[in-house]
């Protein structure tokens, strides 16, 4: 496919600073900084308090509670995991379609695919899909290791494991309302190339997202 | 990766226009087909990262941990540059993203230091 994807997000009303930039988009990249520093606190908490849980369940090892001789399995699930990464990394791509898709809006679609790679709405939806599908995931993986004894409240582990995990399915949440209120206003009066900066800010958000968990599924998840 | 010339993010205001430095904000973004390359790589290098994680000699080894921290890194810089469109964009976000990213970074690797997890070896 040789079309280009073409930017112009200039809309109607607009707050630009002193350097012709849209304020908006300056201030989700200063908000995205923001949440780098939220994120390494929460990841450098994990990490000092890898390997010091005094009793089990543990990430990667069994583990036999010397009270009652029960075994405790390793308790993370690295196929379900790489599953639901896989779902969030493509997630990412049809975010990138759907702001291309937006972008293009003018643009003639005379073939099948230009018409399928236009389409803002079917985008939007694969990327809300794929969000939920991922919070799904996250949501069977909690209950099991809910139902395996490990709670926020069991050990170091559960405690910052949960709470890493959690603040990121809660921006992944965040995210999935947000592509919904995009899919209502596309739906209500459709999304055209003036439009290109709301997609363009959310998806900011949604990739970004998703490099939260490329860090954590190799911090937490991969390295033993 | 292929780019393309693309028109320009000028605002439309005469005010936006006479504060737009023209060739900083004009730019190119990925076309479609590098966007699905760019997926591909990503899943690539994921299935990677997993089939080094089921591999008990390259994990018992002490290049195991490195590798999938620069695998990882990658990743994210994969993501960033084509899907954030960072490489491509003003100057000014690189700097209001990679800031804070440094400062966070330096702050994790200062924690490390200061509760155990890292040593510098003293001759």
């Amino acid at each position: 496919m040789a079309t280009s994807v073409v930017h112009t997000s200039a809309p109607a009303h607009h707050h630009y600073t002193a350097l012709g930039l849209d304020s908006r988009k300056v201030a989700i990249w200063a908000f995205i900084g923001s949440e780098c520093m939220l994120f390494v606190s929460l990841i450098s908490t994990y990490l000092i308090y890898k390997g010091r849980s005094v009793i089990g369940p543990l990430p990667h090892e069994a583990w036999t509670d010397p009270t009652t001789g029960h075994i405790y399995k390793p308790i993370l699930n690295i196929p379900v995991t790489s599953a639901s990464t896989f779902v969030l990394l493509m997630s990412s791509l049809f975010m990138v379609l759907a702001l291309a898709a937006v972008q293009n809006k003018e643009l003639p679609k005379r073939t099948r695919g230009e018409r399928i790679l236009g389409s803002s709405k079917l985008w939007l939806w694969m990327t809300a899909i794929a969000g939920t599908t991922f919070l799904g995931f996250q949501a069977f993986e909690f209950t099991s290791f809910v139902h395996e004894g490990l709670t926020i409240r069991r050990n170091l582990f559960g405690s910052t494991f949960f709470t890493l995990t959690g603040f990121h399915g809660a921006h992944v949440t965040a995210g999935v309302l947000w592509l919904v209120t995009l899919l209502a206003i596309d739906y209500r009066r459709g999304l055209t190339s003036k439009d290109s900066l709301l997609v363009d800010i959310s998806a900011l958000y949604w990739h970004f997202v998703d490099v939260v968990w490329i860090v954590i599924f190799t911090l937490v998840y991969l390295i033993k | 990766m292929d780019t393309h010339a693309s028109t320009t993010n000028l605002p439309d205001s005469a005010e936006g226009q006479a504060h737009a430095p023209h060739d900083e904000i004009e730019h190119a973004h990925p076309t479609w087909s590098t966007y699905w390359k760019v997926a591909l790589i990503l899943t690539l290098i994921t299935v990677g990262e997993v089939w080094l994680y089921y591999l008990p000699s390259f994990v018992a080894s002490r290049g195991f941990v490195p590798t999938l921290l620069g695998l990882s890194a990658l990743k994210f810089a994969i993501v960033v540059m084509f899907y954030m469109h960072l490489k491509y964009d003003h100057r000014l976000f690189r700097v209001l993203f990679t800031g804070p990213l440094l400062i966070a970074g330096m702050t994790l690797i200062a924690l490390m230091f200061l509760f155990g997890h890292l040593h510098i070896k003293i001759m």
